[in-house]
C-alpha cells in the first residue's frame, strides 16, 4: 500500500519537474522574442526592407543583407542537396562494410561535431585563397555546404533506413534494378524524411555568421549583388554590427532585423514539418 | 570485412539437360551465409505445371532453397554456394544470366503482403514499367487480365485507383500475386504465403493456387501441413538444411519412407 502510494507522489514530482522544465524554456524564448518584438516591431517597414546601408540609423536597411542571405541560400542548396543527398544514398545502399566506408562514416559523424569557425578557416584558405574565390558569395556559399552536409547526408541515410526491406524485396523480385529500386521505391517513400533534414539543415546555414565572417562576408555593402562572384554580407553580419554600434537606434534596427531572419527560419522549419506531415500521411506502412 | 563471392559454376554444354519435362533442377546444391552451411547437398527437380511445396521445421533451409530460384540470397551478406539450379535446362547462376531477366520469368510472393504504397494500378504495371513498356493499352490490359487472373478485380469492383495500402491483408497478397503475374513469370514462388493470413483469406489464395497450377509451375513455402497436403503435387521435406524426402504428396502424407518425416508430419516433433 505504501509503496504504491510512494509510486505515485514520485510520479507527480516527476511531472512536476517535468512540466518546469518545459514552461521555462519555453518562458525564456516567450520573453526573448516579446523583447526583441516590443523593439523592433515599429521600425520594421517595407523602407527598411529596400534600404541600403547607412551610417545613419533612421536611413539603414537590409535590402543588401536579405538579398545577400537569399543569394547564400540558394547556391547553398543547389551544392548541398545532390551532394548530401548523393553521398547519403551511396552510403546507404551501395556502401559495403569495408574499412574505406567505415571510414568515411566516422569521417561524417565528426565533421558534423566540428566548430563552424573551423569551417570558416578552411572555406577561407581553399575557397577564397586556393580557388582565388574571393570573398564572394560562392566561397561562402560553398563554405556553408560543407557545413551543413553531414546534417543531410546523416538525414538522408536515416530516411532511406526506414524504408522497409520487404518493398525493395518486391520491387528486385520484378526485375528491377538496384538503381530502378533505389530510384522508384526508395527514394519516392523516404523523400519527406530528406527534404526535412535538407530544410533544417539549410535553415540553420541562413543563421550561420562566424564561418562568413571568417571568409570575409562584408559588414558594409552598399550595392546589391548582381553575380555569385560578388562580396556580400547576409542578415546575421548585419545584425552583429549593428548590435556593436554604440547608438541606440542602431539596436532597434538589429531588433527588426532579427524579427526578419527569425521570420525566415520559421517558415522554413514550418515547410519542413509540413512535408514531413504530409509524406508520413500518404505512407503508411 | 570482405563479403565472400557466390562461387557460379560454368554450365558446359554436355550438361544442358537433356529431359525437358523438368522445369527446375537443383543439382548438388550447397549454401553457405559466412562459415554457417545454411543447405547440404541438395539436388531435386520440379516439373512444369506443378504445385511443389517445401516444408520442415524453422531453419531447416527451405526459404533458402526457394530464394535461390530467382537468387533473392544474392544480396545477403556472406552468401555463397555450390552446385547448379537449372532453369529449363539452363544454370541460373552462369555469369551470363542477367538476375533482372531472370527475375522476370520466376516470379515471387513474399510471407507478409508488401504492396508499394501507390495504387493498385501502379503496383500491378511496375513490373511493365521497370522493363521501360510505355503503352498505355497494353499496360492496362495486362493489369486488369493480372487482376483478374489473381481473383481481385471483382472484388475491389474495378476500382485500380484505390490505394493498395488500403486493402485487407489478404487482398493485398492477391495484390501481391497479380503483381508477379504481370510480368508473365512461367515460374511463381510463394515463401509462406499465408502465415500472416486469416483462414478465410488463406482459403482464397490456395484455390488461386489451384487455378495457376494450369499455367504455371509454383513452389510454396509452408509452415502448415494441411496446406502442403491440399495444394501441392509433391513435398520436399527438409531438416537441418538436408532434403530427407521428396516425393509424391499422397504418398509421403500417408506413406512415408522415412521416420523422420512421419513424426514430423504427425506432429511430434517440429
Amino acid at each position: 500500500m505504501s509503496k504504491s502510494n510512494s509510486g505515485s507522489i514520485n510520479d507527480k514530482i516527476f511531472k512536476g519537474l517535468g512540466i518546469t522544465a518545459t514552461v521555462s524554456c519555453l518562458l525564456i524564448l516567450v520573453v526573448f522574442l516579446g523583447f526583441i518584438l516590443v523593439q523592433g516591431l515599429e521600425r520594421l517597414s517595407w523602407e527598411f526592407l529596400m534600404s541600403l546601408p547607412s551610417r545613419f540609423a533612421e536611413d539603414a536597411g537590409i535590402y543588401t543583407a536579405w538579398i545577400g542571405t537569399l543569394w547564400i541560400f540558394i547556391i547553398t542548396a543547389l551544392v548541398s542537396f545532390p551532394l548530401g543527398v548523393g553521398a547519403g544514398i551511396y552510403l546507404q545502399e551501395y556502401g559495403k562494410d569495408s574499412k574505406l566506408n567505415k571510414l568515411l562514416e566516422i569521417n561524417i559523424a565528426n565533421l558534423a561535431g566540428v566548430p563552424s569557425v573551423i569551417y570558416g578557416l578552411l572555406g577561407l584558405e581553399v575557397f577564397v585563397r586556393i580557388m582565388q574565390m574571393g570573398n564572394s558569395i560562392l566561397a561562402g556559399a560553398l563554405t556553408l555546404s560543407l557545413l551543413i552536409l553531414p546534417v543531410i547526408i546523416v538525414a538522408t541515410r536515416e530516411a532511406i533506413r526506414a524504408v522497409p526491406s520487404s518493398v525493395k524485396d518486391a520491387s528486385y523480385a520484378l526485375g528491377a534494378s538496384k538503381w530502378q529500386t533505389i530510384w522508384k521505391q526508395v527514394l519516392p517513400a523516404s523523400f519527406g524524411g530528406i527534404l526535412t533534414g535538407v530544410i533544417l539543415a539549410l535553415s540553420r546555414a541562413v543563421g550561420e555568421t562566424a564561418p562568413l565572417v571568417v571568409i570575409g562576408a562584408l559588414v558594409y555593402v552598399p550595392f546589391v549583388p548582381q553575380g555569385p562572384l560578388d562580396e556580400f554580407t547576409v542578415l546575421p553580419i548585419q545584425i552583429f554590427n549593428w548590435v556593436t554600434r554604440p547608438q541606440h537606434e542602431f539596436i532597434v534596427n538589429a531588433a527588426a532585423a532579427i524579427i526578419v531572419l527569425l521570420l525566415i527560419t520559421f517558415v522554413m522549419n514550418g515547410i519542413a514539418v509540413y512535408l514531413r506531415n504530409r509524406w508520413q500521411k500518404r505512407i503508411n506502412w | 570485412m570482405k563479403t565472400p563471392k557466390a562461387t557460379h559454376v560454368k554450365t558446359e554444354p554436355k550438361e544442358v539437360s537433356k529431359d525437358k519435362s523438368y522445369k527446375l533442377e537443383a543439382k548438388n546444391i550447397d549454401v553457405f551465409y559466412g562459415d554457417f552451411q545454411a543447405i547440404d547437398n541438395i539436388s531435386l527437380n520440379i516439373a512444369a505445371n506443378s504445385v511443389t511445396a517445401f516444408i520442415g521445421p524453422s531453419g531447416c533451409g527451405k526459404s533458402t532453397l526457394l530464394r535461390l530460384f530467382n537468387r533473392m540470397n544474392d544480396y545477403i551478406e556472406g552468401f555463397g554456394m555450390n552446385g547448379q539450379i537449372l532453369l529449363d535446362g539452363k544454370n541460373i547462376y552462369d555469369e551470363s544470366v542477367k538476375v533482372e531477366e531472370l527475375r522476370k520469368k520466376v516470379g515471387m510472393v513474399f510471407q507478409k503482403p508488401n504492396p508499394f504504397p501507390k495504387s493498385i494500378f501502379e503496383n500491378v504495371a511496375y513490373g511493365l514499367r521497370i522493363q521501360g513498356i510505355k503503352d498505355k493499352e497494353f499496360i492496362e490490359e495486362r493489369v486488369v487480365e493480372s487482376l483478374k487472373n489473381a481473383t481481385l478485380f471483382n472484388e475491389i469492383d474495378g476500382n485500380m485507383d484505390k490505394q493498395a495500402l488500403a486493402l485487407s491483408g489478404g487482398q493485398q497478397q492477391r495484390l501481391c500475386i497479380a503483381r508477379a503475374l504481370a510480368v508473365k513469370p512461367s515460374i511463381i514462388l510463394m515463401d509462406e504465403p499465408t502465415s500472416a493470413l486469416d483462414p478465410i483469406s488463406s482459403g482464397k489464395i490456395e484455390d488461386l493456387i489451384d487455378e495457376l497450377k494450369e499455367k504455371y509451375t509454383i513452389v510454396i513455402v509452408t509452415h502448415n501441413m494441411q496446406q502442403a497436403g491440399r495444394v501441392s503435387d509433391n513435398t520436399a521435406f527438409l531438416y537441418m538444411g538436408r532434403l530427407i524426402e521428396y516425393g509424391d504428396t499422397q504418398k509421403i502424407f500417408t506413406n512415408p519412407e522415412k521416420d523422420r518425416t512421419q513424426n514430423y508430419i504427425t506432429g511430434r516433433f517440429g
